[in-house]
């Protein structure tokens, strides 16, 4: 009895590190975006045609515009974050690779820190480098587009995650648009507040430092926090199906 | 002491228990909310001394005051249950989870209604973007997506640890909110008109505060009644529900 215990072998596989599992996952996802490239294009389109369509609703006075500039722009990043996030899961949960996520020796949180990761870097990425274009058009200065770029850098990433909370509660649901957006808006406030009000310092030639130092603060603590909500989330979604 | 919490606490956690034991308590608890909020409301809407520089118009802090106090302190109170719910998987505590988010929602809600209308008399106009009230007014909109959740989820378990992940996070952003949006207010008007930290008269006080007992009340007691609908109406299988409501 005793040598048949002794004697059984016991294979011991190799797990993947958590930084090769993150890995993984972030190429798989950036791959997938390329493949599809329209989805990645749309967010862009829509942040750009947002921003066009305030001076056709507001009036194209420059003063006007200068004043309500940084707010506009901040107001669309948000809302092409939030319009980009409903599929941020969705794929993966209908053909199933969610569930092998869930199985997968890695835990949760790092596979869905490396899903965020691609997820912004194909969507906020190429938002971040289409605003400067934007806020010449909104009659901006050279220092208040820095600016807007610095909060933009610091601040997507923050609502990428807290969108991507929203997302994962409801990957499950058929109707999950509009509940990520009531689910997420009011969680942005901060982010919003701290954005916004960095650009208008930098183009009322105010100190900005300590509205981006916040933004930074944010960035941490959703980094740090963010992926076990969405890692818990997701959970609770795929295993009530 | 801690075998006894124990105790206590399993105790609770079995809907039947909890359904027996709210059910002595409830009377008491309406009671003592009739008690207080109806001679405490009288007196303050109708005799108490009017304010120096508002007149009458302050008297809407009886309710006002309490409104606010309990739709914070709801939050909360979710947010607790929550992490009960996803750290020990207490049945009652999701059922207690969801009967507070609209019953908190409502008190946001007379929170901002009555403070418009104290504020048209006193600032002259019903809405101002000031921190308290938009910060209420966000924890209005937190409550509306937590009960937005639970209503999209049919499981009603997987339904109540989404909202608990859901109302965890947003008892970790609303201190951020709420000095954020102080931040920002304090950054656009500088002199916004505030409540002067002058010592509050002692009839008022003693007044207000027996308004706030009496509205914890009323909310302990709506809580509790609409936990004990979701209880029959979850535990509605159970040979003691059926029992009680005399189907076999």
């Amino acid at each position: 009895m005793a040598d048949s215990i002794v004697s059984e072998k016991v294979v011991v596989e190799e797990v993947p590190s958590l930084w090769a599992g993150m890995l993984a996952v972030m190429k798989r996802d950036l791959l997938i975006a390329f493949r599809q490239r329209t989805d990645m294009v749309n967010p862009l389109f829509f942040f750009v045609m947002v921003i066009a369509l305030f001076p056709l609703g507001i009036g194209p006075e420059p003063s006007t515009l200068q004043k309500i500039g940084p707010g506009v722009i901040w107001i669309a990043a948000l809302l092409s974050t939030l319009l980009s996030v409903d599929s941020l899961f969705r794929q993966d949960f209908d053909d199933g690779s969610l569930e092998l996520a869930l199985l997968s020796p890695q835990p949760l949180f790092v596979l869905a820190f490396g899903k965020m990761l691609a997820h912004w870097l194909v969507t906020a990425v190429p938002l971040i480098l289409v605003a400067p274009v934007l806020c010449v058009m909104l009659f901006m200065d050279g220092d208040t587009i820095m600016v807007t770029l610095y909060s933009l850098l610091l601040g997507t990433p923050v609502l990428s995650m807290i969108s991507a909370i929203g997302a994962a509660l409801t990957v499950g649901l058929r109707k999950g648009g509009v509940l990520i957006a009531v689910i997420a808006l009011p969680l942005y406030i901060p982010v919003l507040i701290f954005g916004t009000s960095a650009v208008e310092a930098a183009s009322l030639t105010l100190p900005y430092a300590g509205q981006l130092a916040y933004l930074g603060a944010f960035l941490i603590l959703t980094l740090t926090f963010a992926p076990f909500a969405i890692g818990t989330a997701l959970r609770i979604s795929v295993t009530s199906q | 002491m801690f075998e006894y919490l124990k105790r206590l606490y399993h105790k609770f956690g079995s809907p039947r228990y909890f359904y027996d034991l709210t059910g002595k308590m409830l009377p008491w608890l309406v009671a003592l909310s009739v008690l207080l909020l109806i001679p405490g409301l009288i007196y303050g809407l109708g005799f108490a001394p009017p304010e120096k520089y508002q007149g009458n118009s302050y008297r809407v802090i009886y309710i006002h005051v309490p409104a606010a106090s309990i739709a914070m302190a709801g939050y909360v109170m979710m947010a607790v249950a929550g992490v009960i719910v996803l750290v020990w998987r207490m049945k009652m505590a999701e059922m207690v989870a969801k009967s507070v988010a609209p019953i908190g929602a409502s008190f946001a809600f007379i929170c901002l209604v009555t403070g418009s209308i104290w504020g048209k008399p006193t600032w002259g106009t019903w809405w101002v973007w000031d921190a308290r009230l938009t910060s209420m007014l966000i924890l209005l909109f937190l409550y509306l997506g937590v009960m937005a959740l639970n209503a999209a989820i049919e499981n009603a378990q997987s339904a109540a640890r989404a909202t608990a992940v859901l109302s965890i996070v947003g008892a970790v952003n609303l201190p951020i909110i709420k000095y954020s949006v102080e931040w920002w207010n304090t950054l656009h008007q500088p002199a916004s008109i505030r409540m002067t930290s002058s010592a509050i008269d002692p009839e008022m006080l003693y007044t207000l505060l027996t308004c706030i007992a009496g509205f914890y009340c009323l909310f302990g007691a709506l809580v509790i009644l609409s936990t004990r609908c979701e209880i029959l109406s979850r535990e509605q299988r159970s040979s003691w529900v059926k029992k009680l409501v005399g189907v076999s």
